[in-house]
């Protein structure tokens, strides 16, 4: 052994620094990898958690529909019935959350209307479009027609 | 005589032992699961989605219902959904013309006439959320990854910002959030759909272009559109496995 | 950044508008090319007995070293979050070639830079210890890792050891600078990017721009020392410059030839984009003054019998255009790679900063930084010849 380290001393000694940075670096690896760290797949397991836990702003039409059974009804036989609530009504999780608290803003009568309905060509030609001025000029949609079930006669 | 009072001593010694090592196991494994979505069982779900290019008005719905529900800032730089107008003159499919005025979050200014023997459509586009996708299995750390129910998600708090996933997407679906410097993109929803409720754009959508769907749902609407539909993904030479079907789709779509 | 917009032309898908890799990203390969190619050049004298270049030899190594602490600089001023970059070591993605950074670059710095010229150096540490009092004593002292013993038997067995780890040393340089060809060329997304020829043509490139790198370092500090030039061992770089230059730009023919023949749908779109966004750094920087103009300057050198001045001064240019064409070489590929639309249907500009994070100014101080740092390295450990410094 003394034969073999005679001269070679220094090259022990720089393996010995790598050796110790090496076993330096598997106890911060042990450390720090976060806790669920290779469960399902590559991944933090708890990035399930954190994606799943996000705030809702839009509280989907069955929430809608659970208080207001009337609007329900107006709809039935409408193209409009498959149309959901918050689609003209903006996000209203808060509003389903604490009815009091949040009111609603009501649509404006034309302006909503022909997000959809204003006539463009690359809308499918099946597609109710009108051209607005043709139409009905610079009047409100809604004085013809009732937006929970728009068609007349 | 029956067990000594050494061997009593050591057999429930390792009964001790044992039942905590399990308690602390169990532990360990429960920190894992998504505690928000108590009743949701990752195993039974493979999300996909599809969208009918013949339904959809370019209403800029989803568009702005995905920024409002996610967050999404709104400069014209960042989007996890957007919708671009094709204007294909004279059936020409090699030489379409693309606009997308921010993403179709104001709708679209009419711009092109009619009878000009051009064929013109909307095409929604979002995160693929493909079955081999190309951008996790660049990400250098794990931060982005696919789901074991099939989505393609970020994990914020874990990733570095090196922007190599939003080079390896090819359908340009990522983006790097500009306040907390992480990567973002489109999550399905995931904290909606694994409450029982339908994506923000799904929601939305006036036309029903725009569907959920998870295939290993027998009774999901999902299998009987694409048994009566001819489908395609964007880009299917890249291999990508993408889970956003789209029916009626033209070959000038890019 | 409401300009970017307006930057735009055709159709970009919207996300695609903002550029995600910056100058940094450019700076990056340009450096690890560097310490790769100035390696390969301390290695044809140890491995391929070539020695001529000899003089060379411990220079080299130190202006690879000088480089390669830089380089991870850039990488870590563009990342989102700098912080968090040490992910990379505790839970690195066994399928991205960037999660192979952290432990190539650790391997190469350590094991074979730092090892290495501790090896060739290690005689001179202990006599530089011996000789010096106080703080450097001290210091020098621990560079030698507290031995004091040169035998001749020692030093044998550090040749031997040095020598193989030289060896060990030539793959490793491949893969250092290899594996940011693959980052790039494995995106099938990206046209520009992805080819087979990506990591070849990275590292041929990257030989050149080290080896031209030395040449230039070696003229100036003999020009700054008052030293006379070893002509023999500046013909024999600029030869080896020379026949690496031939091979780099055959393999960039072949990729552009390829590109034309096969035509495929992203070949209009990216060929629009050369003859206009692109023609003055990829057509007159890269190709004309970067690559044609050195290679037929050096090949004069091998044609035509000229004189010690002419020769110098033409190693000189061709070592500057050079450096500069590698440069935009990688300028080309990676800013080139993201100003066109993955729907081949549109392009966007880069905006270059000056003093902003990923500007201009830091650009420049990366590229400063390593000769200051090499100025200090020949300090604390002379690459000359004692018999030389003496005089």
């Amino acid at each position: 052994m003394q034969k073999f380290l005679k001269d070679r001393e220094h090259l022990v000694r720089m393996a010995g620094l790598f050796l110790a940075g090496l076993a330096l670096f598997l106890i911060v690896r042990a450390l720090f990898v976060p806790k669920g760290f290779g469960e399902y797949g590559h991944f933090r397991t708890g990035a399930l958690a954190d994606n799943a836990a996000r705030p809702m702003a839009y509280a989907g039409r069955d929430a809608c529909e659970s208080c207001h059974p009337d609007v329900v009804e107006e709809r039935k036989g409408s193209r409009h019935a498959t149309v959901n609530c918050e689609a003209c009504h903006g996000a209203l999780a808060k509003h389903a959350e604490d009815p009091s608290r949040t009111k609603p803003v009501r649509p404006d009568g034309q302006k909503v209307c022909l997000v959809c309905h204003g006539q463009d060509v690359a809308k499918p030609t099946t597609f109710k479009q009108v051209n607005p001025k043709e139409h009905m000029g610079s009047g409100a949609c809604n004085t013809c027609h009732k937006p929970h079930h728009p068609e007349i006669g | 005589m029956g067990i000594g009072r050494r061997e009593f001593l050591k057999k429930s010694g390792k009964l001790i032992l044992l039942t905590s090592a399990a308690a602390l196991a169990w532990d360990a494994l429960k920190a894992g699961t998504p505690e928000a979505a108590p009743n949701y069982k990752l195993h039974d779900h493979w999300w996909a989605f599809v969208i009918d290019i013949e339904k959809c008005i370019g209403c800029g719905n989803c568009v702005r219902a995905c920024k409002t529900e996610n967050d999404v800032p709104l400069e014209p730089y960042y989007f996890r959904t957007w919708v671009e107008r094709y204007h294909v003159p004279g059936g020409d499919i090699e030489h379409p013309e693309v606009d997308s005025p921010n993403g179709g979050y104001d709708g679209f200014p009419p711009r092109y006439k009619p009878g000009d023997g051009s064929k013109n459509f909307f095409v929604p586009k979002l995160c693929n959320h493909c079955a081999h996708s190309p951008c996790t299995q660049v990400c250098p750390v794990g931060a982005t990854f696919d789901s074991p129910d099939g989505v393609v998600l970020v994990d914020k708090t874990y990733c570095i910002g090196c922007r190599y996933c939003v080079q390896a997407c090819p359908y340009g679906c990522r983006f790097i959030d500009p306040r907390t410097m992480t990567v973002d993109k489109c999550s399905l929803c995931y904290h909606r759909i694994t409450k029982g409720l339908t994506t923000a754009c799904c929601e939305t959508c006036p036309t029903g272009a725009r569907m959920l769907g998870d295939l290993k749902n027998p009774k999901d609407p999902i299998h009987e559109f694409l048994r009566t539909h001819k489908v395609q993904v964007l880009k299917p030479q890249m291999a990508t496995g993408a889970k956003a079907y789209y029916s009626g789709l033209d070959g000038s779509v890019r | 950044m409401e300009s970017l917009i307006h930057g735009v032309e055709g159709f970009m898908y919207p996300n695609e508008i903002e550029l995600q890799w910056s100058i940094l990203i450019v700076l990056y390969p340009y450096i690890t090319g560097l310490v790769a190619g100035a390696f390969i050049l301390a290695s044809l004298e140890r491995v391929f007995n070539v020695e001529e270049v000899k003089p060379t030899y411990r220079l080299a190594l130190l202006t690879a070293l000088a480089f390669l602490l830089v380089a991870p600089l850039p990488l870590q001023l563009h990342l989102g979050h700098p912080e968090r970059a040490f992910e990379m070591f505790l839970t690195p993605h066994t399928t991205s070639a960037m999660a192979m950074f952290g432990f190539v670059y650790l391997w190469y710095l350590m094991v074979v830079l730092v090892v290495e010229i501790w090896l060739d150096y290690r005689k001179d540490i202990v006599l530089m210890a011996r000789r010096s009092t106080g703080v450097t004593r001290q210091m020098y002292r621990a560079m030698a890792l507290w031995s004091d013993n040169i035998s001749k038997r020692s030093l044998q067995i550090d040749d031997k050891v040095g020598r193989f780890i030289t060896i060990v040393g030539i793959p490793s340089a491949f893969l250092l600078h290899g594996y940011v060809g693959f980052i790039f060329g494995s995106v099938k997304a990206n046209p520009w990017w992805s080819t087979t020829l990506m990591p070849v043509v990275f590292l041929f490139s990257a030989m050149v721009s080290g080896i031209a790198l030395v040449m230039l370092v070696y003229m100036v500090a003999s020009w700054r020392r008052g030293t006379p030039i070893d002509m023999r061992c500046l013909d024999t770089i600029a030869r080896y410059l020379l026949y690496t230059f031939i091979i780099d730009f055959a393999l960039e023919m072949l990729d552009l030839v390829h590109r034309i023949y096969e035509a495929d749908e992203s070949f209009k779109s990216l060929d629009f984009m050369v003859h206009t966004q692109l023609y003055v750094p990829h057509i007159v920087i890269q190709i004309v003054l970067g690559t044609i103009l050195p290679i037929a300057l050096l090949g004069l050198v091998q044609l035509v019998r000229l004189r010690e001045g002419i020769r110098k001064g033409l190693y000189a240019t061709a070592g500057l255009l050079t450096l500069i064409g590698i440069f935009a070489m990688r300028w080309n590929v990676v800013i080139g790679g993201q100003l066109f639309s993955k729907s081949f249907l549109g392009y966007t500009t880069y905006k270059l900063d000056f003093a902003t994070r990923e500007g201009l100014l830091p650009a420049i101080i990366f590229l400063i930084l390593p000769f200051l740092i090499l100025w200090v390295l020949v300090k604390l450990l002379p690459p000359w010849e004692r018999e030389e410094s003496a005089a």
